[in-house]
């Protein structure tokens, strides 16, 4: 039992590591020649571009789901007209960025890490490195680069259709004034208010980079590996996601005092 | 050869510290193990300049490892492994990148970009390394193409995934010799489940770079038939060491237990490749 223990601690820390010095590779391929644009646009594009779709469903349903709840509670205090701070803050601070980065997590990570594995698998990622190309740099970097640049823009819009699903459910449900909701949510978008919904994102980027690409780079075991590597990957990313959120936040609050 | 290469000079010629003792690869003493199993342990041997090595032995014994350690994939525990003059563990990663693109490799399956399409892939190198225009890489990748017998007006904007296994291998010989003409060419079970007509084509394609071309090669293969008709010189692994090595009439008269039961089932070849051999004055 204490064995097993041990031997577990064991690998997970050795897991840790690699981890690390895996994403600093990956961070310092991302600033050193050569960076192969191409692949950069072509990441950038499929992170960007192709996540909209999923975004901006999730979040005007989500942000409709929780201006509904938000709506309820307050009516029977009779403070529906806090629709729109309570919005702004929830959805800005917490929601938006979390939904973006779980949603963009299952999408990407699992993409990431099955394309790599499987390019590992059939000696492709050796092929590179026999060409004289850094595999690190030429798969690993442009996918980070191009998500660190898209999951900030794609949450900002999340957030934005979040808050006017907010808007749909202040007008027909609690039966306030748009002009008085969106006066609110202009109030409540305070300097850390911003910085959090801003920070996170690019956290987020760097988590679901880093955890996708190391696992495709090291899975191993053919085609069931790949499968195992690409599951284990959205799993962690994704708790991964949400620790951040928490520590994150509470960095956050604690620098700026509140 | 059908005409020269594109931007290529005719036959390899290596400079006098890149074959040092006349060997353009030497593993000196080499051991490699990797999760407490020893692959290779030991092993020394030699591959002249402008010579095809075979290497032979059965499944799983490292003769794939060879190959991973000539392009500095993996380090071995003990042991030098020369390359052009150059011992690859020990030169750093920047010199490492340089010598790989001296280095052309064949894998196994091919290993061809699979999201690339066939003109990409074997311009791979040249778009990636060199500063051609775009044209020029196209030009490079026809030839090369219709080099190794493929039609190059109709395979260079199809997908690998598109073509036959067999074309899929002359693909990736291909992409090989466009890396700047490599000094070296591993190919790591080239004609491995092929059909016969694919198999007498990559064979002849082997044979014709070492004849004209003069590279430098090593040839990991369990197929005897294709390693007498491409191979200078012939090495057998076995129980993790060199069991065997020497040339076509070595290897017809040893009396090597493991080698004559590994070779028993060609020995038809291998007594018909030692009297052509023979007349040809092993025509080297």
């Amino acid at each position: 039992m204490l064995k097993n223990l041990l031997y577990s601690t064991q690998n997970f820390l050795r897991g840790l590591q690699d981890l690390t010095l895996f994403s600093a590779r990956m961070v310092a391929a991302a600033f050193r020649p050569p960076i192969y644009w191409r692949d950069v646009y072509e990441q950038t594009y499929f992170a960007g571009v192709g996540s909209l779709p999923v975004v901006l469903i999730s979040a005007f349903f989500a942000g409709q789901a929780l201006a509904l709840q938000f709506a309820r509670q307050l009516a029977e205090n009779g403070s529906t007209t806090l629709l729109g701070t309570l919005m702004t803050i929830a959805v800005v601070r917490a929601l938006g960025p979390d939904l973006t980065g779980l949603v963009v997590a299952s999408r990407l990570a699992s993409g990431y890490t099955a394309e790599i594995g499987s390019m590992k698998s059939s000696y492709q990622i050796d092929a590179l490195t026999a060409f004289g190309t850094d595999p690190v740099a030429k798969l690993a970097a442009p996918r980070l680069i191009g998500l660190v640049i898209t999951l900030p823009i794609l949450t900002f819009v999340g957030n934005a259709v979040m808050l006017v699903g907010g808007a749909i459910m202040a007008k027909y449900v609690a039966h306030t004034s748009l002009s008085l909701y969106w006066s609110q949510v202009r109030s409540a978008m305070v300097y850390g208010t911003v910085l959090i919904g801003t920070l996170k994102p690019l956290v987020f980027a760097f988590i679901i980079t880093f955890v996708s690409c190391w696992k495709g780079f090291r899975s191993s075991g053919g085609t069931r590996g790949v499968g195992r590597a690409t599951t284990e990957s959205v799993v962690i990313a994704s708790v991964l996601v949400l620790i951040f959120d928490f520590v994150l936040t509470r960095v956050v609050f604690a620098v700026l005092g509140w | 050869m059908g005409g020269s290469a594109p931007g290529a000079s005719g036959a390899v010629r290596l400079a006098p510290e890149e074959a040092p003792g006349g060997n353009a690869i030497v593993f000196d003493g080499v051991t490699y193990a990797i999760g407490g199993r020893t692959i290779l342990e030991d092993v020394s041997f030699g591959v002249a300049a402008g010579c095809i090595k075979v290497i032979m032995g059965p499944s799983g014994i490292g003769k794939s490892t060879i190959l991973r350690l000539i392009l500095g994939l993996i380090r071995p525990q003990r042991g030098r492994v020369l390359v052009l003059g150059k011992d690859v563990a020990r030169i750093s990663g920047e010199e490492r990148s340089d010598l790989r693109q001296r280095i052309g490799m064949v894998f196994q399956n091919g290993a061809l970009f699979d999201s690339l399409t066939v003109g990409e892939n074997v311009g791979y190198s040249l778009l990636d390394h060199g500063h051609l225009r775009l044209d020029e890489v196209e030009r490079r990748a026809r030839y090369y193409l219709e080099l190794v017998g493929l039609d190059a007006d109709r395979l260079l904007d199809a997908l690998p995934d598109e073509l036959s296994v067999g074309m899929q291998r002359r693909v990736a010989i291909a992409r090989a010799l466009a890396s700047n003409q490599p000094a070296i060419m591993l190919y790591d079970e080239p004609t491995t489940g092929l059909d016969p007509a694919s198999v007498e084509t990559i064979t002849d394609i082997i044979v014709r770079l070492r004849q004209e071309m003069k590279v430098t090669g090593i040839v990991v293969t369990h197929e005897i038939p294709h390693a007498l008709k491409v191979g200078n010189r012939f090495l057998f692994l076995y129980d993790r060491r060199v069991a065997f090595e020497g040339s076509s009439e070595d290897l017809a008269e040893s009396t090597i237990p493991e080698l004559a039961e590994f070779l028993l089932p060609f020995k038809i070849s291998v007594a018909n490749a030692f009297h052509s051999f023979s007349a040809e004055g092993n025509g080297q």
